[in-house]
C-alpha cells in the first residue's frame, strides 16, 4: 500500500475548492442552527439556489458574473423569506420536515422535463463559466510542487473559495459578537424570555435563516463555477445530512468549528478510503469490491452522525453549555 | 393482575389470528401468479469491472423481445443500445451522473406496447453506483385515447392503491412519533427491508407468497424490536433529546441504506415479475394491486380495532397522550413502547412487501417516499393513527390526480407542496389538536 499517495490524495482533497464549498455550507448552517438554533434540514436547496441562480442568469437572462451572483443571492433571500412565513412560528421538528420538503421540491422543479428550457433538466446547465475563467487573474502556468502542482485555473479557484471562507468566518465571528448575534442566541436559548423583552423573534429567526442560508448560495456558486455544470442530483438530502455532520464534528456554536470539522471530516474520509482501497486492491477484504469501497463513505458519514450527536453534541470545540438541541 | 395480563395477551392474541386468517384468504388470490421469471444478467465480460452500464432486459409475456431499441442521453453522452435474442441489451457511459432512457416506442413489435405508456423515459442514476438497471414493462398496448372521466377514475383508483399503501406504513411512524415523540427518519429503510427481504423469499427462493409474508412480516417485526432495543431505548435512558434523535435517525437511516446497498446492488429488484392483469370498468390493474388494496384495507381496520378494542391498544394511546399520567395508572410505558415499535417494524415491512409487489423496489424505494410518509403523518396531525391514515389518503389522491393537470414527474412535489399549504394554514394538521404543535 502506498501511504505516500493515501496522504497527499488527502491533503489534495484538503485544499480543493469542493472542501470550500462544504465549509461555506457549514458556516450558513452554523448560524442557522448553532446560533440560532432552526433545524434547517434543506441547506442543499440554499446552495443549489445559488448555483442554480447563477447559472440561470447568465444562460437564460445574458447577465454578466456579478450580477448573476447577486441574482443567486436574492433567490436564496426570496427563497428563506418564502420557507421561513409558514414555518419559523412552528416547532422546531416541524422546520425540519418542512425544509427537508421544500429542499426536494425545489429538486423536482429542476430535474422537471416541463423547465428544461431554462434548467435543463436532468442534464443541469453548463458552459456559464467563460466570464468567470476570464477573471483569473494568474498567468497560464503550473504552480507548487510535486504532488501539489495545479494549473492556474485550479489556482484562482481555490484562492477564492479560501478567501470567501475566510471572509465569512471573520463576518459570522463580527457579527455574533454584536447585539444582534446575542439576540440570535437568547432566542437558541430561551424564545419566551427574548420576546418578553420586546424582540420580534419571528423578524430575528427570519433573518438569521436569510442569512446562514446566503452563505451556502456562495457556496453553491463556487461549486458549479469550479464544476463548469450544475445538475440536479447533486443537491440531493445527502449534501445537507453531510453538512450536517460535519458541522456537528467541528462545533456549531463556533466560528472555527465548521471550518475545522469540514477538514477533519474531508481528511479522515479520505484517508479511510485510500486504506480501504489499498487493502481491496491487495485481497485483504475479499468481501468488498472497489466502488463498494466508495459506498462505504456513506456508512462512516451515518455513523459518525449518529455517535456525534450522541456522545459529543457539542463538536471538537464547542461548549456544551452552548448546545442546546431542544430550544 | 394475571387474570388482567391473560386478557390482554389473549385480546392481542384473536387480533393477530383474525389477520392471520384474513391474510391466508387474500393472499391465496395470489400463488395463481406464476412464479417470477428472475432476469439476472450477468455482466458481459467484454466490459471492466468499473465501468459504467446501464442495462436492462425486455421481455414481452416472458418472452424475449429482440431488436427494441433504446436511446439514451445525458452529460453530453448520446448513443442507442439494442436488444439481444435474449431481449437483453446493455450500454455504456464514460460519465457519472443521471442519463435519461427512451424506449422507440416504434422497435417494438406490433400490438405490443409499455405497460406504463406515460414511462417512455426512464432515469438511470449513475451518479453513485457503476450499474443501473432499467426495466420497461411491456403489456398489451394500451395507448388509446382516455376520455377525462376515465382518466380520473383511472387516477382515483390509482390514488387510492397509493393512499392505502402510504397508510400502512403511515401508521407505524404516527405511533413511534406518538408514544415516544421521535420524529423517525430511519422509517424508509424499514419499508425498504420488507421490500428486499420480499425479493429475497419470493423472486429469489421462489417460496410461496403466504409464507414469504410470514417471514417478512416476523422479520420487519424483529428489525423494528431491535431498532428499539439496541439504539432508542439506550438513548431514551441516558434522556437524549428528542431533536437529537431524530438526527441520530437520519445517520441510522444513511447507514442501513448504504449497507443494503453494499449487500443487494443498486439495481431495481424484479420482486414480482409477472402480472395478471384485471379490467374493472376504464380501470386496468393488476391483480396484485387489487390484493394488495384489500390486505391494506384489512390491515388498516385490523389496527383500529387494535387501538381502539384491545387494552394494549389503549395503553398505546393513553401513552401518546400523556406517558407520564399513562405511568401513574399503571401502565408500563418502556413495554407499550417496545410493542409499538414491533407493530411499526411489521406493518412498515407489509406496506414494503406490498409496494414490492406492486412496483418493484431497489436500495432507495424507501428513502423516496419518506417524505411522503411524513406529509401523510403531518398532515393528518402528528401522533394520531388515525389521522395518519387520513392524511396517507389525501397525499395518495394528491399525488395521483396532480398528474391530470401537472406533468408527471412534478406529482411528487405537488403532495410536498401540499404538505407546505396545509402548515400554512392549519399548523396541527387535519385532524391533530392544536397543542400539539407547542
Amino acid at each position: 500500500m502506498d501511504w505516500g499517495a493515501i496522504f497527499t490524495l488527502a491533503v489534495k482533497e484538503l485544499i480543493s475548492p469542493i472542501t470550500a464549498t462544504y465549509v461555506l455550507c457549514a458556516i450558513g448552517l452554523s448560524v442557522h442552527f448553532g446560533y440560532t438554533g432552526l433545524l434547517n434540514f434543506g441547506q442543499a436547496a440554499f446552495a443549489a439556489i445559488g448555483g442554480y441562480g447563477l447559472a440561470i442568469a447568465i444562460l437564460t437572462l445574458h447577465w454578466p458574473l456579478i450580477p448573476a451572483a447577486l441574482f443567486g443571492l436574492a433567490c436564496s433571500a426570496v427563497f428563506a423569506v418564502v420557507l421561513g412565513i409558514p414555518t419559523l412560528r412552528l416547532r422546531a421538528d416541524y422546520l425540519a420536515i418542512v425544509t427537508i420538503a421544500a429542499a426536494e421540491i425545489f429538486r423536482y422543479f429542476m430535474t422537471t422535463i416541463g423547465f428544461a428550457k431554462v434548467t435543463g433538466g436532468s442534464n443541469g446547465l453548463s458552459q456559464f463559466g467563460q466570464e468567470f475563467w476570464k477573471m483569473n487573474p494568474f498567468p497560464d502556468l503550473d504552480y507548487g510542487f510535486g504532488p501539489f502542482t495545479y494549473r492556474n485555473d485550479q489556482i484562482f479557484v481555490m484562492m477564492l473559495g479560501w478567501t470567501l471562507v475566510a471572509i465569512c468566518a471573520i463576518l459570522v465571528w463580527l457579527l455574533m459578537r454584536s447585539p444582534w448575534g446575542r439576540v440570535l442566541r437568547g432566542i437558541r436559548e430561551d424564545e419566551d424570555a427574548v420576546r418578553s423583552l420586546g424582540k420580534n423573534v419571528f423578524v430575528y429567526k427570519l433573518q438569521a435563516l436569510i442569512f446562514g442560508g446566503l452563505f451556502a448560495s456562495l457556496g453553491g456558486m463556487l461549486f458549479v463555477l469550479n464544476l463548469s455544470n450544475v445538475q440536479p442530483q447533486s443537491w440531493g438530502t445527502t449534501f445537507t445530512f453531510m453538512i450536517w455532520t460535519v458541522l456537528l464534528l467541528g462545533g456549531a456554536a463556533t466560528v472555527l468549528g465548521p471550518i475545522v470539522g469540514t477538514l477533519v471530516f474531508f481528511f479522515l474520509m479520505s484517508i479511510t478510503q485510500g486504506i480501504l482501497s489499498g487493502l481491496v486492491s491487495i485481497g485483504a477484504l475479499p468481501f468488498l469490491s472497489d466502488p463498494q469501497v466508495g459506498q462505504i463513505r456513506f456508512i462512516l458519514i451515518g455513523l459518525s452522525l449518529m455517535l456525534l450527536v450522541i456522545f459529543r453534541p457539542q463538536g471538537i470545540f464547542g461548549n456544551k453549555r452552548e448546545m442546546q438541541f431542544n430550544v | 393482575m394475571k387474570n388482567h395480563q391473560i386478557n390482554r395477551w389473549r385480546g392481542l392474541a384473536l387480533a393477530g389470528t383474525t389477520l392471520a386468517m384474513l391474510f391466508s384468504v387474500l393472499f391465496s388470490a395470489l400463488p395463481s401468479i406464476a412464479a417470477p421469471a428472475t432476469p439476472s444478467p450477468a455482466p458481459s465480460p467484454s466490459y471492466s469491472n468499473d465501468a459504467l452500464l446501464i442495462r436492462g432486459t425486455i421481455t414481452n409475456e416472458k418472452l424475449p423481445v429482440a431488436g427494441v431499441k433504446l436511446h439514451v442521453t445525458g452529460n453530453g453522452f448520446d448513443g442507442t443500445a439494442t436488444t439481444d435474442a435474449d431481449g437483453k441489451w446493455i450500454i455504456e457511459v464514460s460519465k457519472k451522473g443521471t442519463y435519461d432512457v427512451e424506449i422507440q416506442l416504434d422497435s417494438l413489435p406490433k400490438g405490443v406496447g409499455l405497460r406504463d405508456p406515460e414511462k417512455s423515459v426512464r432515469q438511470a442514476d449513475l451518479t453513485i453506483v457503476n450499474t443501473a438497471g432499467i426495466l420497461f414493462p411491456l403489456g398489451k398496448d394500451t395507448r388509446v385515447v382516455q376520455s377525462f372521466g376515465d382518466q380520473l377514475v383511472i387516477r382515483l383508483w390509482s390514488g387510492l392503491n397509493l393512499g392505502l399503501l402510504l397508510a400502512v406504513a403511515a401508521i407505524g411512524i404516527s405511533l413511534i412519533f406518538g408514544t415516544t415523540g421521535l420524529n423517525n427518519f430511519a422509517h424508509g429503510e424499514m419499508l425498504t427491508f420488507g421490500a428486499l427481504m420480499t425479493w429475497v423469499f419470493y423472486a429469489n427462493m421462489n417460496l410461496p407468497i403466504l409464507l414469504v409474508a410470514v417471514l417478512v412480516l416476523i422479520l420487519g417485526g424483529a428489525f423494528g424490536f431491535s431498532q428499539d432495543a439496541f439504539l432508542w431505548k439506550p438513548l431514551r435512558k441516558k434522556r437524549v433529546g428528542l431533536n437529537q434523535m431524530m438526527i441520530v435517525s437520519i445517520g441510522f437511516s444513511i447507514v442501513v441504506r448504504y449497507v443494503l446497498l453494499i449487500i443487494f446492488g443498486g439495481e431495481t429488484k424484479v420482486v414480482s415479475g409477472s402480472f395478471q392483469s384485471v379490467q374493472l370498468g376504464p380501470i386496468v390493474t393488476t391483480m396484485n394491486s387489487v390484493v394488495s388494496m384489500a390486505v391494506s384495507l384489512v390491515t388498516l381496520a385490523a389496527v383500529a380495532l387494535f387501538l381502539t378494542r384491545t387494552r394494549i391498544g389503549k395503553a398505546t394511546r393513553a401513552v401518546s397522550d400523556n406517558s407520564a399520567l399513562a405511568a401513574s395508572t399503571g401502565i408500563d410505558v418502556e413495554r407499550i413502547i417496545r410493542i409499538v415499535w414491533i407493530v411499526a417494524g411489521t406493518l412498515t415491512a407489509l406496506a414494503g412487501l406490498l409496494y414490492g409487489l406492486q412496483f418493484q423496489a431497489n436500495w432507495l424505494t424507501g428513502f423516496q417516499i419518506l417524505l411522503l410518509l411524513f406529509a401523510s403523518v403531518t398532515l393528518g396531525g402528528l401522533g394520531t393513527a388515525l389521522g395518519a391514515t387520513v392524511g396517507a389518503m389525501i397525499i395518495g389522491f394528491v399525488v395521483e390526480l396532480s398528474v391530470l393537470v401537472i406533468p408527471a414527474d412534478l406529482k411528487y412535489a405537488a403532495s410536498l407542496i401540499i404538505l407546505v399549504l396545509v402548515l400554512l394554514i392549519r399548523p396541527q394538521g387535519v385532524l391533530g389538536k392544536k397543542q400539539r404543535i407547542g
